[in-house]
């Protein structure tokens, strides 16, 4: 398969790596015009848009894009100012650009010119569907949500059919919109790493070390190597976790109750084992900038590492009938295609961009703590289809399982926490994070008395979600669930 | 079909009886805290104020009082008193907002009581469910959920999660409930036919938790709808929330 690598040009942007601070005033800024063709040709070119966003400063609004060039490690970050109130838009020639725009539009009132389908985000569910909609006699539409019918977090969906076949599908969020980023502004507060457990609260890891990374990297400091290897361990827990139960409900999808069954009750036992380290199922409570709360102890660690190895082992035998199944196989094999030329100009992440041939993921590409020493091999699938998600997601527990069991035997010893100072006056940082559902970014900038100005938060879902409105295009309404449950993606990560 | 069989030998009967014990959890699980009646000073009353993010510390330095239905458990205060004890004690469900308020003089060891006599005939024994997410961010959801999986087998109580609200009995609702959900939840209340509960699950739902003075949520469920049953905790570990439902329902005492 393809991977997104030809020769990078010189960047135009600064320079930084994954949890490096560059002073604001080194942000390069060009007029709004310039810094489109800068972006359209580093964009076509291989670079990626990890972030566009607006970060406004006294009366000025900056629009400032972070690009990732995966091949040499290094992101790029450069802006231009927007005050006016207009500019003409990237998403024609950048496809990923189209939801950061309806998002900077909506919150700033900033008009990208010429941008195709400008729908409000997230602020406004009353996203109008006139524009889209297609004109014919037997066309039907079927609508659902927000209330879904499981115990799932809430989004409209509208599908336009004949008959089973859907032509399109428009998703509507916002329904968990609760204003998390305009809250982190002039933080750090007593609430500030609560509102980061709980921006998913299925990802508190991945996003609560993105945060701690962003503050140590604004109070120069880094976290001791066993706080590092700890935060790894519960980081590929919480994937081995996650993926264990995505991989038990899509064979629930597709009535194969032996695998969906045991699944179910196995991520508990992966739940358990967070608990064991922290109290919480979830990790809350164990991450802190600087460092972590709790220790792991030998005997701990001797616990953790049966009861993991025993869940493990569960884990595989319950998998494994899921695979020796043919009538599952046969439902996932070709069902919600994704084609890797779609997940390169929607700018896909996380497993489905592996599940289509693409190498990306932050903990090879831009390695951070304890990734840089233990490195972990890229799981790549192909035919970007359900059953190539499972594969990739399947692949990656057990190389997590390595890792996990690797670091769990060889943890270094270092006291658990360096304290974070001040933060560094009007600097800004970029940490990336490989969460389960993919590539979590987070962009934080200081003001000058040292707190935060601005923070934003990127989960996965942001990126993903318009690829799961693609790979609906001509396929079956009945095969939607398991499409769905195949990404998994996060409605409360994407609503903030 | 023989690996299946093979399979069901090796994972084995897995369904926990419940109640569990405490031990059953973490050593490092926070589950209801106690306050201790020594004095505290001032100078600890306000540390205490300013480290905890929900504010569910109030009262004054002589009559200190905790708000489990704010409280995040996230032990933030312990490292400004050692006045606020976190046990292993999972039974925190209430029937009254206020039985959530904690103080030293009346550290209460469970407020979930059972529905009047004419509900639990109702509903005692087979209790249906429509869940909505408002605003949660899916720890609540995914916490509730596991209780349909093989390991607690909710079914087995007579309670059971359904599809419609036309077959529900009742509402569990978990997060702030956010303005861009309140009308959903509102509809979806509509449609269960009456007499019905409500249960508010999780931190979020019982006071808007984190997001409680936020202007994008309405702070709660109690905001918009009666309430019958309050769970706290960030998310209620899966214990809590199947014994406040059974002790609602008359079924555990």
């Amino acid at each position: 398969m393809t991977s997104n690598t030809p020769p990078s040009p010189a960047p135009v942007g600064a320079t930084l790596r994954n949890g490096q601070t560059i002073a604001l005033n080194a942000i390069p800024t060009f007029s709004p015009d310039t810094f489109r063709t800068h972006v359209i040709t580093q964009w076509q070119a291989g670079a990626r848009l990890l972030c566009l966003f607006i970060r406004p400063e006294a009366n000025q609004k900056w629009l400032t894009a972070v690009l990732a060039d995966d091949t040499n490690a290094q992101l790029q970050v450069l802006a231009a100012n927007v005050s006016a109130g207009r500019y003409r838009a990237l998403t024609p020639d950048v496809p990923a650009a189209e939801h950061f725009e309806n998002e900077l539009a909506e919150r700033w009132q900033i008009t990208p010119e010429g941008h195709p389908r400008l729908q409000p985000e997230r602020l406004s569910t009353a996203v109008d569907l006139t524009p889209e909609r297609l004109a014919g006699e037997q066309l039907h539409e079927v609508a659902v949500g927000p209330v879904h019918a499981g115990i799932i977090e809430p989004g409209h969906f509208r599908f336009q059919c004949f008959g089973e076949h859907v032509f399109k599908l428009n998703i509507a969020l916002g329904y968990q919109h609760r204003g998390i980023e305009a809250r982190l502004t002039g933080g750090p507060d007593c609430r500030t790493l609560h509102y980061l457990e709980t921006a998913a609260g299925d990802t508190t890891i991945g996003h609560s070390l993105a945060y701690c990374r962003a503050i140590e990297a604004l109070a120069g400091i880094t976290a001791p190597p066993r706080a590092a290897a700890i935060r790894a361990i519960m980081l590929e827990l919480e994937r081995i976790a996650n993926h264990t139960g995505d991989l038990g409900a899509m064979a629930g999808d597709v009535a194969y109750l032996p695998t969906s069954s045991y699944c179910g009750r196995l991520r508990g036992d992966f739940l358990n084992l967070t608990a064991l380290f922290c109290g919480n199922r979830f990790g809350r409570n164990l991450l802190t900038p600087g460092g972590v709360h709790y220790d792991l102890d030998d005997e701990r660690r001797r616990t953790a590492l049966t009861r993991f190895q025993q869940a493990f082992t569960s884990t595989v035998n319950a998998i494994g009938l899921m695979w020796n199944s043919a009538s599952v196989l046969a439902r996932f094999e070709g069902c919600g295609r994704l084609e890797p030329a779609d997940a390169l100009a929607l700018g896909v992440v996380g497993v489905p961009a592996r599940a289509c041939g693409l190498t990306r993921d932050v903990r090879c590409d831009h390695p951070s703590g304890v990734f840089c020493f233990n490195q972990l091999p890229v799981s790549v699938g192909s035919g970007g289809d359900v059953l190539a998600r499972a594969q990739v997601r399947w692949l990656e527990m057990q190389r997590s399982r390595d890792f996990l069991q690797e670091v769990l035997t060889t943890l270094p010893s270092s006291p658990l926490q360096t304290r974070p100072g001040r933060l560094q006056p009007e600097h800004l940082t970029v940490t990336l994070t490989e969460g389960w559902r993919g590539e979590i970014c987070h962009v934080a900038s200081s003001d000058h008395d040292g707190k935060l100005a601005n923070y934003k938060i990127i989960d996965p879902s942001f990126h993903n979600w318009p690829a799961l409105s693609r790979v609906m295009r001509d396929e079956q309404i009945s095969n939607f669930p398991l499409c769905n449950k195949s990404f998994n993606l996060s409605y409360c990560g994407h609503d903030l | 079909m023989f690996r299946v069989l093979c399979a069901r030998l090796l994972q084995g009967h897995q369904t926990k009886p419940f109640p569990i014990p405490e031990t059953a959890l973490s050593d490092r699980y926070l589950g209801r805290p106690v306050l201790s009646d020594a004095c505290w000073t001032d100078a600890e009353f306000a540390a205490v104020r300013e480290q905890c993010p929900t504010a569910a510390i109030d009262g004054k330095p002589e009559r200190v009082t905790l708000d489990l239905g704010r409280c995040l458990f996230c032990g933030q205060c312990r490292q400004a008193t050692d006045k606020i004890r976190f046990t292993r004690d999972y039974h925190l469900a209430a029937k009254n907002r206020n039985d959530l308020v904690l103080n030293a003089e009346d550290n209460l060891d469970c407020a979930a009581a059972a529905l009047s006599e004419a509900m639990q005939k109702l509903f005692g024994r087979s209790l249906r469910l429509r869940q909505v997410s408002a605003g949660g961010c899916n720890a609540c959801e995914a916490d509730v959920n596991v209780l349909n999986t093989l390991a607690w087998d909710l079914g087995r109580f007579g309670i059971q999660f359904v599809a419609s609200p036309r077959h529900a009995d009742g509402l569990l609702v978990t997060g702030p409930v956010t303005r861009n959900m309140r009308d959903a939840l509102l509809k979806t209340y509509e449609a269960i036919a009456a007499p019905k509960l409500v249960i508010a699950a999780g931190t979020c739902a019982v006071s808007g938790g984190l997001y409680r003075d936020h202007q994008e949520t309405c702070g709660g469920v109690d905001a918009v709808l009666p309430v019958n049953l309050y769970i706290p905790g960030c998310p209620p570990h899966p214990a809590t929330t199947l014994d406040g439902l059974l002790r609602m329902l008359g079924q555990l005492e």
